[in-house]
């Protein structure tokens, strides 16, 4: 009889667990769709909770590329984007997909390389800087993913000599995110490009001495802009815009931004707001 | 190398300390598997059935196209799943995407052609002369059907276990349709996945062997059910 027994509960616990409801949301739910940067760096970890102490709001986010969180938001999927490719962006504003965009937050990308740096760029503007690795053929590894990142790296390269080096041998997609695209740069012993929150942590993993080091920061065109996007309530009727604006005017309110430049991952800060 | 190791003394602290997103991922996990093995089993189950027993023409194709649907990448099941239900999509008005029950639907589409084809070949490799001593005994062809069944039990079991295995370890139909929203639809996979991609490797692996836990827990379920069944 044991065995019966024992049958029994199985069924039993499986039925439960079948049965047992979720923990029942009763506040209202805004969708977001936003880059991997957010969420890995812990940062809507740490907003999530507070937006809805104060404004009784449920955030929920599915994290992604920006090309695939820009994705979500024109087929209606989610409410609310933030994101960072201030070009695609633009085109998702005047296609009609999102309305009300506003910068919240930034911080910027650097180009890492091991500390020998092989194609000598140290010094450098980042122009001169991709033309030498050109030139020398130096391993590069890029996101390859359409990510914010991505975009931004591809963007440097047509500034230079005008193309993206799709195809040489020397330039690896790794299609990856932030974080495995660092491991792999360090592995080949080449540059990347990579923001700055994401280093940090990298950095710190590797007790302060990472295989790859900062060659070049510093420049205008690194900077790496967050904002945020309501999805259009004309094109998408079952967006909740209200929540979206609610959401909008709080990362933008003094107390939002405040609490932004207070979020510190290993001891730093990792984004500057810069709400106008 | 210690990734392993400390990830093992973490996978002990997140169960038995009980880690609150851990849970929250795992209640993820077991829901909606377990919702789409009971859509599969009660869609495969049959199908399998008159696949494996029936004699119609284009039977053959049939079973073609569901060993090839054996190989179906889960990231394709995800995109097309996705394309269904995202609110641009014929399904949208369900509003099931980045919900649990979504993401059964592309699991028990992964699971349907597993327990099909073997449930297919269970029941063909039973004795053929089976059917034919339950007709002269006078079975309806209920019963012929049921007995067939309970005589392929074991294959069976091991139809459903191994689309169980498929479905709980699948990643790319729950990163795409569910979405890994925290506390709603993280499943433990699309949990390794994130903490893998930050750079988390030891609490990765500490998922993971949550995950095999599960796992665990589920077969010796079954094992116990496969000796009860034993005459």
């Amino acid at each position: 009889m044991p065995v019966r027994i024992a049958t029994l509960v199985c069924s039993l616990l499986t039925l439960g667990m079948c049965l047992s409801a979720a923990p029942a949301p009763a506040a209202d739910q805004l969708m977001m769709a936003t880059t991997t940067s957010t969420e890995d760096t812990g940062l809507l970890n740490y907003l999530a909770p507070l937006f809805q102490k104060d404004t009784g709001i449920e955030l929920k986010w599915t994290s992604t590329g920006t090309g695939k969180a820009l994705e979500l938001g024109k087929n209606c999927d989610v409410d609310v984007v933030l994101v960072h490719a201030p070009g695609a962006e633009k085109n998702f504003v005047d296609s009609g997909a999102g309305v009300n965009r506003r910068q919240v937050m930034y911080n910027d990308y650097v180009l890492l390389a091991p500390a020998e740096d092989p194609a000598k760029v140290k010094g450098q503007t980042m122009a001169q800087a991709l033309a030498a690795l050109r030139a020398a053929q130096a391993t590069f590894v890029s996101r390859g993913d359409k990510s914010g990142t991505h975009m931004m790296e591809q963007g440097l390269w047509k500034k230079g000599d005008g193309q993206v080096p799709e195809k040489e041998p020397w330039y690896l997609q790794a299609g990856q995110g932030m974080y495995r695209t660092l491991a792999l740069a360090a592995e080949k012993k080449g540059y990347t490009i990579c923001d700055r929150g994401t280093f940090f942590k990298y950095e710190a993993d590797n007790q302060g001495k990472p295989p790859i080091v900062v060659l070049l920061e510093g420049e205008l065109e690194l900077l790496n802009q967050y904002s945020v996007i309501e999805v259009n309530p004309a094109k998408c009727p079952q967006a909740k815009q209200a929540l979206a604006k609610r959401f909008g005017d709080w990362l933008v309110s003094p107390q939002g931004q405040q609490l932004i430049a207070g979020f510190k991952a290993h001891g730093k800060q990792l984004f500057t707001p810069n709400a106008k | 190398m210690d990734y392993i190791l400390d990830g093992l003394a973490q996978a002990l602290r997140l169960l038995f300390r009980g880690d609150s997103e851990t849970f929250s991922a795992l209640w993820a996990t077991a829901y909606s598997s377990s919702l789409a093995m009971v859509v599969s089993l009660l869609l495969g189950l049959p199908l399998g059935f008159w696949l494996g027993r029936g004699n119609f023409r284009g039977q053959r194709l049939l079973r073609t196209v569901v060993d090839t649907g054996l190989a179906l990448p889960t990231v394709l099941i995800g995109l097309v799943v996705y394309a269904f239900l995202s609110r641009r999509g014929p399904l949208g008005h369900w509003g099931l995407l980045f919900t649990l029950p979504g993401l059964a639907i592309g699991q028990a589409i992964l699971a349907l052609p597993v327990v099909v084809a073997l449930t297919a070949s269970a029941v063909e490799g039973l004795d053929r002369r089976l059917g034919l001593t339950l007709l002269t005994l006078g079975a309806s062809p209920r019963q012929l059907a049921l007995t067939t069944m309970w005589e392929a039990r074991h294959g069976l079991l091991a139809a459903a276990v191994n689309a169980y295995g498929r479905v709980v370890t699948e990643v790319g139909i729950a990163m795409m349709v569910g979405g890994n929203i925290k506390w709603h639809t993280r499943t433990v996979t699309t949990a390794i996945a994130l903490e893998t991609g930050k750079g988390e490797f030891a609490q990765g692996i500490a998922l993971g062997m949550v995950l095999l836990a599960f796992a665990l827990l589920v077969n010796l379920c079954l094992i116990r059910l496969r000796r009860g069944a034993r005459p």
